[in-house]
């Protein structure tokens, strides 16, 4: 037994000798202390205690603009924090040094603890040992045997049944029964913890298989699964093009449900539904929905719904009245109340490039001071302000542009902040002209837009698959007491044993237990 | 119907603070008796186990039954009584909320918190049918008391319905199993407290006078372990619910949100506590500490995670 656990596992006798060590004898002691008890300990607890930073300031992977905040806040701070990669904390060299220690070590233990759990799953119960009284449980029970062995032998044949009932492994000696029992405890345990790697490995090796990507879809627009149909797109170490399932998803319909009789919370919104019309090679296409927390699952990705915001359906015409540019433009939510900034860029068909920063308001309303606000998210009074600038906006030069952003530093101003005309305001259905004989632009509808987020991921499966083994090998390693139990006939009495492998509070409980049952039983075979 | 509801909610929650504070009153009432009756020489009982223990398992007697007269105060009985009064106040008050809500009464830091201590006491309560627990009254009365008072001041806010990312039965799941696991850790803690104070009087060092009628540090540690043994599977299982719904609501089953780290850490916390029992040199004191330590990460992540930290687990509706 102490050979395969830990030399400083509780239940192993103190260590002795110190011999002196070669080079091999070296690495072998060294490997001892990496995989002794309190070498795991003391990782685990280095964990614990280096996860602790990661939450205190933002992270790269879940908050990329709180990183940039912080570095203009805390610039001096942020570079020795950042040289410490203190914001990317969960993938540092650091943090992952302690848990691939940490794992070579449950490694070194889980392994030499297999080979002697197999040996012992194979193993007969032990020799009843010779002084049952020096154990943890121990009672006893009067017994006389009247007629020479031959009641001593249903007395051992007795408790060997009775055992043998209980789930005992039982080995029957001359005047005794040894058992044992509770072998899943160690079975549990080791699942437990090569289930603990096997997470590990799918999380680590099985995400480099997978990418998510984002788009955002207007209504009545669809999001074909190409590369080039993403806003933006990440994959995984492994991710190779070809491994993108083709789908089609069309944006039908998009619905917000507003909180409208609570006065506490008037306006809030409690649903978002993204009604979609799926299409996929080989069958018919198939109208569905998407909300917050029940994602679609399509082609073995999984597409979720994490934002929604107002497209203005916007109209440009030169002064002959032809249309030049039409588009639905996503407009980004500001505010609760969704104030939303949008950008419109027409290079082309007018007498110069123009450019428009919008504000919308789907209620809108007038501060204290003045300035414009949305007080209600839903549509209610609608309004549209366009600030416009002409000029040169340096998409003719070939280098990717944001089409959220506007550079307006090299733009001359000709409505709105800058110039000596107001902004430009429009509700739905109305049409307005563009400063200097430009031409006119026109709202005709307001939509809706989804953010869509298309997430693939293969080793998903795997990782909650070990989950699951984590909980069952939890379960039966913590609450399967394994125990050895004897039954001996001695002159005049019975004795009953016990001996706990392992936490085992119901020891003594179960000891005593298996006497009153025997003595019971025996009484009953002797009398019949 | 909604407000009339709410209003017998907060009724309920203040009675149960006032019957709280009188159990609380009384369990510390039973606990001054007992060191003024202790007698002096109880203690050493179960000095010479560690060495019969040595080379073979664990050698365990959890002592249940002590043989002292403690458990038949009357202050403590009159405690054990208000109790019960206060915890079914207590727990209509959290009936009540969720009527008023029409949903389960955890979505905001004053529900969570008002349910939290329901369910603590409640483990409390039902634990007494499994141990004779009720030396750790004071400490789980009185730490529910000024929870529940925190929170009834300065968590306070209106039913408001549910965001789209908490309208999920895992809400129902994930958060019930965290507070049960809060549960267990909160009596281990106790234990443990208890446990640390026993260790020095046992050594000699001094301490309350009525940690003579209690177990021994060795049977307290062992009713500790069991009980964090409980909570640690528990936690593991909110764990791993709280990756499923993370997946559905958010598109990743993990992603080192605020809350997840510190989940995360208790969880670690936990494992070496359970991992430091089987450790030469962390039994005893050492691994009293690290539960805790442990605990106290869980009521950090409940607290100044839920308030201060900025992450996806807004919810505490201030």
């Amino acid at each position: 037994m102490s050979s395969s656990r830990p030399s400083d596992h509780y239940d192993s006798p103190e260590p002795i000798a110190q011999p002196k060590l070669g080079v091999g004898g070296y690495l072998r002691f060294f490997w001892r202390q990496l995989t002794s008890m309190r070498t795991a300990l003391f990782l685990l607890l280095l964990l614990a205690f280096a996860a602790i930073p990661g939450s205190l300031v933002p992270q790269r992977s879940s908050d990329p603009n709180g990183v940039v905040q912080y570095s203009t806040e805390n610039p001096d701070l942020y570079k020795v924090l950042d040289w410490f990669g203190v914001f990317n904390t969960y993938g540092s060299v650091w943090f992952s040094a302690i848990y691939l220690l940490l794992f070579v070590s449950l490694i070194g233990c889980v392994i030499p603890r297999t080979r002697h759990h197999f040996i012992a799953l194979r193993a007969r119960p032990p020799k009843t040992p010779a002084r049952l009284e020096r154990l943890a449980a121990f009672t006893s029970r009067p017994f006389v045997a009247n007629t020479g062995t031959a009641d001593a032998a249903t007395a051992v044949d007795t408790a060997a049944r009775l055992l043998k009932k209980q789930g005992y492994r039982i080995e029957v000696f001359d005047d005794s029964v040894s058992a044992e029992r509770g072998y899943l405890r160690e079975t549990g345990n080791l699942v437990f913890h090569t289930a603990l790697i096997g997470v590990l490995i799918s999380v680590g090796v099985g995400g480099g298989f997978g990418y998510t990507g984002q788009r955002v879809v207007v209504e009545g627009q669809k999001f074909v699964n190409v590369l080039g149909d993403y806003d933006s797109f990440n994959p995984g170490r492994f991710f190779s093009g070809d491994a993108l399932d083709p789908f089609r998803i069309a944006l039908d319909k998009f619905t917000v449900k507003y909180e409208l009789e609570n006065q506490d919370a008037i306006g809030q919104a409690t649903n978002f539904t993204a009604s979609v019309t799926t299409t996929e090679p080989g069958s018919d296409p198939r109208q569905t929905e998407i909300k917050v927390n029940s994602p679609l699952d399509i082609g073995g990705s999984q597409v979720y719904l994490l934002g929604n915001g107002y497209a203005p359906t916007l109209v440009v015409r030169d002064p002959d009245g032809n249309v030049v540019w039409t588009d639905s433009v996503p407009f980004l939510p500001q505010d609760a109340n969704l104030t939303s900034v949008g950008v419109i860029k027409v290079p082309d068909g007018l007498a110069e490039q123009v450019g428009m920063v919008g504000f919308f308001y789907p209620t809108a309303a007038e501060t204290g001071s003045g300035a414009l606000t949305s007080a209600y998210p839903d549509l209610v009074v609608p309004l549209l302000t366009l600030r416009v600038y002409t000029g040169d906006l340096g998409l003719n030069a070939g280098e990717p542009r944001s089409v959220y952003a506007l550079d307006v530093a090299t733009l001359t101003p000709v409505a709105g902040k800058g110039s000596d005309l107001p902004s430009l305001e429009l509700s739905p259905g109305e049409k307005v002209d563009l400063p200097n004989g430009l031409g006119s632009i026109e709202l005709t509808d307001v939509k809706r837009f989804a953010s869509l987020d298309i997430h693939h991921d293969p080793s998903q499966v795997w990782v909650l698959a070990f989950a699951l083994l984590v909980v069952a090998g939890l379960l039966t390693s913590l609450f399967i007491p394994r125990r050895r139990v004897w039954v001996k006939v001695v002159a005049g009495s019975i004795e009953y044993a016990g001996l706990a492998r392992g936490e085992d509070p119901t020891l003594e409980a179960a000891v005593e237990d298996l006497a009153q049952k025997h003595a019971a039983a025996l009484s009953l075979r002797l009398k019949s | 119907m909604t407000p009339s509801l709410v209003t017998f909610s907060l009724i309920a929650v203040y009675s149960a603070m006032a019957v709280y504070t009188l159990a609380f009153i009384a369990f510390t009432v039973d606990l001054a008796k007992r060191s003024s009756a202790a007698p002096v020489a109880v203690a050493a009982t179960t000095a010479s186990s560690s060495a019969a223990g040595r080379a073979t398992a664990l050698l365990e007697r959890v002592v249940t039954d002590q043989p002292l007269a403690a458990g038949r105060s009357r202050a403590l009985k009159a405690a054990m009584a208000l109790t019960t009064i206060g915890w079914a106040l207590h727990a209509s008050a959290a009936l009540f909320r969720g009527l008023a809500a029409g949903r389960v009464p955890w979505a905001n830091m004053f529900e969570f918190s008002l349910t939290a201590t329901a369910i603590i006491v409640g483990v409390f309560l039902a634990v007494q049918f499994w141990q004779d627990l009720r030396f750790l009254g004071a400490f789980i009365v009185g730490f529910c008391l000024i929870l529940l008072g925190l929170a009834s001041v300065n968590f306070y806010v209106d039913v408001i319905p549910l965001p789209d990312a908490l309208q999920s039965a895992w809400l129902v799941i994930h958060v019930f199993v965290a507070i049960l696991g809060t549960s267990f850790f909160a009596l281990g803690a106790g234990l443990s407290v208890t446990q640390l104070l026993q260790a020095r009087r046992e050594a000699g060092r001094g301490g309350p006078g009525f940690l003579a009628t209690l177990p021994s540090a060795e049977a307290l540690e062992n009713l500790a372990y069991r009980v964090i043994l409980i909570g640690f599977v528990f936690w593991t299982f909110t764990l791993i619910a709280g990756a499923v719904w993370a997946e559905r609501a958010w598109g990743r089953y993990w992603g080192w949100d605020t809350k997840e780290v510190w989940t995360f850490i208790i969880w670690t916390i936990f494992a070496g506590y359970i991992h430091a029992r089987a450790t030469r040199g962390w039994r005893g004191s050492r691994s009293a500490v690290l539960a805790i330590i442990g605990f106290s990460a869980v009521m950090f992540n409940f607290t100044v995670v839920n308030l201060f930290f900025k992450g996806l687990h807004a919810y505490s509706g201030l």
